[in-house]
């Protein structure tokens, strides 16, 4: 019994460090690309747009759906690897 | 064939097709009713959650707002797509394990508390009740535009056909013909950006059109940019509003969105955990395809909007020389025109054209045919352009087909259509279940609850319908509220009752009072009580008040929780049970 509940909590424990991985690159690409560091970004061009501009009006859509795929992805694997997929 | 007869065979079409859906969908047992019986496969579940989330605001406004404000629109476009990152990865799976049918049900059960439950439900029905008015306004105004009946009118068939498939089919009905709604309304966006970008730029994809250079050599951004100068804007790439108030906005849309009642419960309808992530991931696919589109729609938009307008030498166009959709829109109320310096041009210019914004139309004609107003400014700016047009009227400022203009009067109907009906099973769902089951009457069958719950949707529609029909004057304001409310209640005491095994009643419940205390208070004073903006607590905004109601909540939950004792031993195994996605299966029944 004591095995099964360290295993979730080592299930749990893994599953959070993904979600935080993936809110980081979350939080930069919105609030760092798009409203923090958007001016500095705005120098530069990028297929006919300033960067900031891209990124906040378009480029961090394209990641956070990257995010939720991969986050997919990962969590299919952790189910898998901790048997507790359904 | 005429416009009017192609409109009405597009949207009259597509109505016979929600119909011949709701029919075919019917619900039979409040399973069904609540959750289409769990058994909607990921990919129709992330279409219908697109079309639930895309609201007459995201298809007929945010175009509007993006081409009237520029960069800041980011706040808009990150917010309501950023959010689903937070659903996918903090609520939709651990929802989904717990396995019930609304939100009030997790956080009632979760805080074992019949006071957290009841401020779960009241939040749920003021939200899902703000929201739902718009719509039905959405489907008025397209209404009485293209069809040329009387907005009223226009609002009570678009009950009628709510009625239709809400009440019969419950979750089960409104989720297949979302998924029907969604393909109606996403062709109706895309088709026209595909020919504006073509038009304009030469490129097909309007994603990568906005970035393209003119046959001038100026690239669409940097001719905006002038254009905008020129006649005295701001700079389009350019940020107007100050980053904290950016950063605290898009944070509370965020927040907000992945707190909507109405978008949580669709992740109810999957058979699996993964299942719910996986139509997390289909929803942003589906829904990016448009907000990805807004800012191209927006943009040549605005290039099409001041040349028609001011005329290719920037020095103003007769009015009797107008394109027919100017004289149209006008007579709609949506665009207003002072001739100021009596040169019989249509002159725009930044500034406000009217006195407080819109024009007041007298009842009369002027001497060009023009409708007279009676609040002209001092500005040198004649025109009033409302900014919900851009999208209705693009396609007549490009001289599009007809064909192309119906769809996109098909399109809005469709995503104000879709919307509603989520919001109005949600509120339903509130009422006979959280209500009449859960808290008054616990003994009620099934088909007494299944009934109870029709019963509350036909009320909720006729409530609905008569605010579309006599909106109040803050239906605008209130957007704020309803996501102010999301954030700051619903969405930290979701979060906390997962990620925190520590988390209470008491923390829970002082939590989302003190946050939504606050949250309102802040709105209610800056929207209608007269707060002027040098009073802005650090300049934030109040839609983005939400962000500070939602810290506050945690913060007071997290330091009461800790003060008073820790939760029943067989809420601890709850909720390590909702941490791991076996056996979702069958944790459906009650």
């Amino acid at each position: 019994m004591s095995t099964q509940s360290d295993r979730a909590r080592a299930y749990w424990r893994e599953n959070l460090r993904i979600i935080f991985t993936y809110m980081v690159v979350w939080f930069v690409v919105s609030y760092g690309c798009g409203i923090l560091f958007v001016d500095a970004l705005d120098q530069i061009q990028f297929f006919g747009f300033p960067l900031g501009f891209w990124f906040a009006q378009q480029g961090a859509i394209y990641v956070f759906i990257g995010l939720i795929w991969a986050y997919v992805f990962s969590m299919n694997r952790l189910d898998e690897k901790y048997d507790v997929h359904e | 064939m005429s416009l009017d007869l192609l409109t009405y065979m597009f949207i009259g079409g597509s109505f016979a097709l929600y119909i011949g859906i709701a029919i075919w969908a019917r619900a039979g047992s409040t399973k069904e009713f609540y959750v289409a019986g769990g058994g909607v496969p990921p990919v129709a579940n992330g279409m219908a959650t697109a079309a639930d989330w895309m609201s007459a605001a995201s298809f007929i406004s945010l175009a509007g707002i993006v081409s009237f404000i520029g960069r800041d629109g980011a706040a808009y476009l990150m917010g309501w797509t950023g959010g689903y990152v937070l659903l996918a990865m903090l609520l939709a799976p651990y929802l989904r394990k717990f396995g019930k049918f609304t939100v009030p049900d997790f956080v009632g059960d979760r805080y074992y508390s019949s006071t957290a439950r009841t401020i779960a439900v009241i939040c749920t029905i003021v939200i899902s009740f703000t929201y739902v008015a718009g719509q039905m306004r959405g489907v008025g105004i397209v209404f009485s535009r293209y069809l040329h009946v009387d907005i009223n009118t226009g609002v009570i068939v678009g009950m009628v056909i709510v009625f239709f498939y809400a009440v019969l089919g419950g979750m089960k009905g409104i989720t297949y013909t979302q998924v029907a709604q969604y393909c109606v309304l996403i062709m109706a966006f895309m088709v026209p950006a595909f020919f504006l970008s073509m038009q304009v730029t030469g490129h097909f994809l309007p994603q990568t059109g906005l970035g393209a250079t003119l046959d001038t050599g100026k690239s669409v951004l940097a001719t905006l940019n002038d254009l905008s100068v020129e006649l005295g804007f701001d700079q389009y790439t350019q940020g107007n509003k100050s980053t904290i108030d950016m950063f605290f906005m898009t944070a509370a849309l965020m927040c907000g969105t992945a707190g909507l009642p109405h978008v949580i419960v669709r992740f109810f309808t999957v058979p699996r955990v993964k299942d719910a992530r996986i139509s997390a991931g289909w929803a942003l696919i589906f829904i990016a395809i448009l907000y990805t589109t807004v800012p191209a729609v927006a943009g040549f938009g605005r290039v099409n909007l001041i040349e028609t307008i001011n005329g290719p030498d920037n020095a103003g166009v007769e009015y009797t020389q107008m394109p027919s959709w100017f004289k149209n829109w006008e007579s709609s109320g949506l665009i207003g025109w002072a001739d100021k310096n009596g040169d019989g041009k249509v002159q725009y210019l930044a500034g406000s054209a009217f006195e407080g914004g819109k024009p007041e139309f007298l009842d009369q004609r002027g001497e060009y045919g023009q409708r007279l107003t009676g609040n002209a400014s001092v500005s040198a700016n004649e025109v009033y352009v409302d900014r919900d047009i851009m999208v209705l009227a693009n396609p007549e400022i490009a001289n599009l087909p007809d064909w192309v203009i119906a769809l996109v009067a098909a399109g809005a109907v469709a995503a104000a259509l879709s919307t509603a009906a989520g919001l109005l099973l949600v509120i339903s769902t509130s009422i006979s279940h959280d209500l009449m089951k859960k808290t008054i009457n616990p003994n009620i069958t099934d088909q007494q609850e299944l009934t109870y719950a029709r019963l509350a949707a036909i009320v909720a529609i006729i409530i609905a319908g008569y605010f579309g029909i006599n909106p109040p004057g803050f239906v605008a304001q209130v957007v704020a509220l309803a996501f102010g409310l999301a954030a700051s209640s619903v969405f930290p005491a979701i979060i906390l009752g997962i990620f925190s095994t520590r988390m209470n009643t008491q923390g829970a419940v002082s939590g989302m009072l003190v946050g939504l205390s606050v949250t309102i208070a802040y709105i209610v004073y800056f929207k209608f009580m007269g707060g002027t903006p040098d009073q802005l607590l650090f300049g934030i905004s109040p839609e983005g008040f939400g962000t500070v109601g939602m810290l506050l909540n945690f913060t007071v939950a997290l330091l009461v929780s800790a003060m008073t004792p820790e939760p029943p031993a067989e809420i601890q195994t709850i909720i390590e049970d909702i941490r791991i996605p076996r056996g979702a299966g069958e944790a459906h029944t009650h």
